[in-house]
């Protein structure tokens, strides 16, 4: 529907776009680029290093150490989103802090924190996914085609 | 009265009696902080929703009015107002609180100037002898209609704009003095088609452009007419388009008298990005600020233009494009109206 629009766009708001644009504040894509590298870099240098620390002081492997990772880097992310401070790295870091795993973490407690005052069930239930769902449901579609893929190259690609 | 298409010229000149301003924690930091009448140090109000805050603002910004015009409550026969919330629920509860008869307004961020033009009409007609108006946004409780939860991590543009916390309200009779409503027009839905939320300066900029030029002419006037021509909420880009506009359409608004609220209620340094917005912008910056300056004898004439952008979170999802709307009205203030 959208793209139709945009073609029956008359003369004058074509013109005036135009017009708009040149006065539009680009996006510092370089600069953008740049600061995720940093803020997103920072984030896997203390996932390392808590992935190190339970390597060391407890009893995991580097196979079994995932999980306590995963776990104390979502803690993390959700004691910064609750203290108001996470949204304020993100305008910073962009995509250096949405992509990781504190990213997806910080979606869904976000919106758990937003809707409390509906109530746990319709509020916090409800809502909980509303950012995060659409990433799970593709993630495991595709997580999905990629392992039929795999299934029918090793079945019977002979791979 | 009506002159012109769509401009009605007030010859009751009704009077701004008082007016109320309350602002959050943000604008208490901002540039403005004087100007407003009561300022909050939490977000919450010391309620449980950030929804019940927002009543909270428009019904002390009301309270305040009536306080310093000297009006119980229930010599107060209308009250136009309206807000950003779905349904103008917070406009709707407060009011139930006031108790006042009530006609809700929605006109997106231009509520506010969509309630002077009506309600001085309204005087004008002396159809009320006291008339409340006013409009107000709160910024967690909007952003999170319309955009995301208000402590999820996205970039923000540097197009987007900063939702206002706050309320103003302004008090309107036939009797009295203070600054004066003279004249008002009305704006047209405008849709150059736009269709990014988060810049909404660009889009609502034709619909301010086209209502400021209807306004000189159904009045005849010069733009030199005014001291100050002030828009709601264009923030930076939409003013410089707007700009832009003028100098194209040969129209004489100077670059000097034409400022916007949006970009006076902030300071530099706090993240606003391209500007203030919200239907509490323009309220408390026009009923707050802008009249301070008027009895203070700085501005003789202003055209306060609030714009609207008459979106929903369904309809930009949908991919619709972006209607704008602006509405603007006169005020003046010259030495025989001084009390």
């Amino acid at each position: 529907m959208s793209n139709n629009q945009k073609k029956e766009l008359t003369p004058v708001q074509q013109e005036y776009q135009k017009l708009q644009k040149k006065r539009e504040t680009k996006r510092p894509v370089l600069n953008n680029c740049l600061k995720a590298f940093l803020v997103g870099g920072i984030i896997c240098v203390i996932g390392q290093a808590i992935q190190y620390f339970y390597i060391f002081f407890f009893d995991f492997t580097e196979q079994t150490t995932g999980n306590p990772t995963a776990g104390t880097m979502i803690f993390l992310a959700m004691l910064l989103t609750g203290f108001g401070v996470y949204d304020r790295i993100a305008q910073f870091g962009g995509a250096g802090s949405a992509v990781p795993l504190t990213g997806f973490g910080n979606a869904v407690i976000s919106a758990a924190i937003e809707h409390r005052t509906e109530g746990f069930v319709l509020g916090v239930g409800g809502n909980m996914f509303k950012l995060a769902g659409s990433v799970i449901l593709f993630g495991v579609f595709s997580a999905f085609i990629v392992a039929m893929i795999k299934t029918i190259l090793t079945q019977w690609g002979g791979l | 009265m009506l002159a012109g298409h769509r401009t009605w010229v007030f010859e009751q000149k009704p009077v701004i009696v008082s007016t109320g301003t309350v602002g959050g924690p943000f604008e208490a930091d901002g540039m403005l902080a004087d100007d407003f009448d009561l300022l909050h140090g939490d977000l919450w109000l010391a309620q449980d929703s950030y929804e019940a805050a927002h009543q909270v603002l428009f019904e002390e910004a009301c309270q305040k009015a009536m306080e310093k015009g000297g009006i119980q409550k229930d010599h107060v026969q209308f009250i136009l107002a309206g807000d950003l919330i779905n349904q103008i629920t917070p406009t709707s509860f407060a009011c139930r609180t006031l108790g006042s008869p009530y006609l809700g307004l929605f006109g997106a961020c231009s509520t506010s100037m969509e309630g002077l033009a009506l309600g001085a009409y309204i005087v004008n007609t002396k159809g009320a002898k006291y008339l409340l108006t006013g409009a107000s946004s709160h910024n967690a409780a909007v952003e999170k209609q319309f955009r995301y939860p208000t402590e999820y991590g996205g970039q923000k543009p540097p197009t987007a704009q900063w939702t206002v916390t706050g309320a103003g309200a302004a008090l309107l009779s036939g009797e009295g003095s203070g600054p004066r409503v003279t004249s008002a027009t009305i704006g047209r839905v405008v849709d150059m088609g736009l269709t990014d939320p988060f810049n909404m300066g660009g889009a609502m900029a034709p619909a301010a452009v086209d209502t400021i030029e209807a306004h000189f002419t159904d009045r005849k006037l010069d733009p030199s007419y005014y001291d100050l021509i002030v828009t709601g909420d264009l923030g930076k880009i939409g003013r410089e388009v707007s700009l832009d506009l003028f100098k194209k359409h040969g129209t004489a608004v100077q670059e000097e008298q034409f400022q916007d609220c949006g970009l006076m209620i902030y300071r530099k340094g706090q993240p606003v990005l391209s500007g203030a917005s919200g239907a509490g912008c323009s309220a408390t910056v026009v009923y707050g600020h802008l009249l301070n300056r008027m009895r203070n004898g700085e501005l003789k004439r202003m055209l306060v233009v609030a714009t609207g952008a008459l979106l929903s979170p369904l309809s930009f999802q949908q991919g619709e494009t972006i209607p704008c709307i602006a509405h603007a009205v006169s005020i003046e203030y010259g030495e025989g109206d001084m009390a």
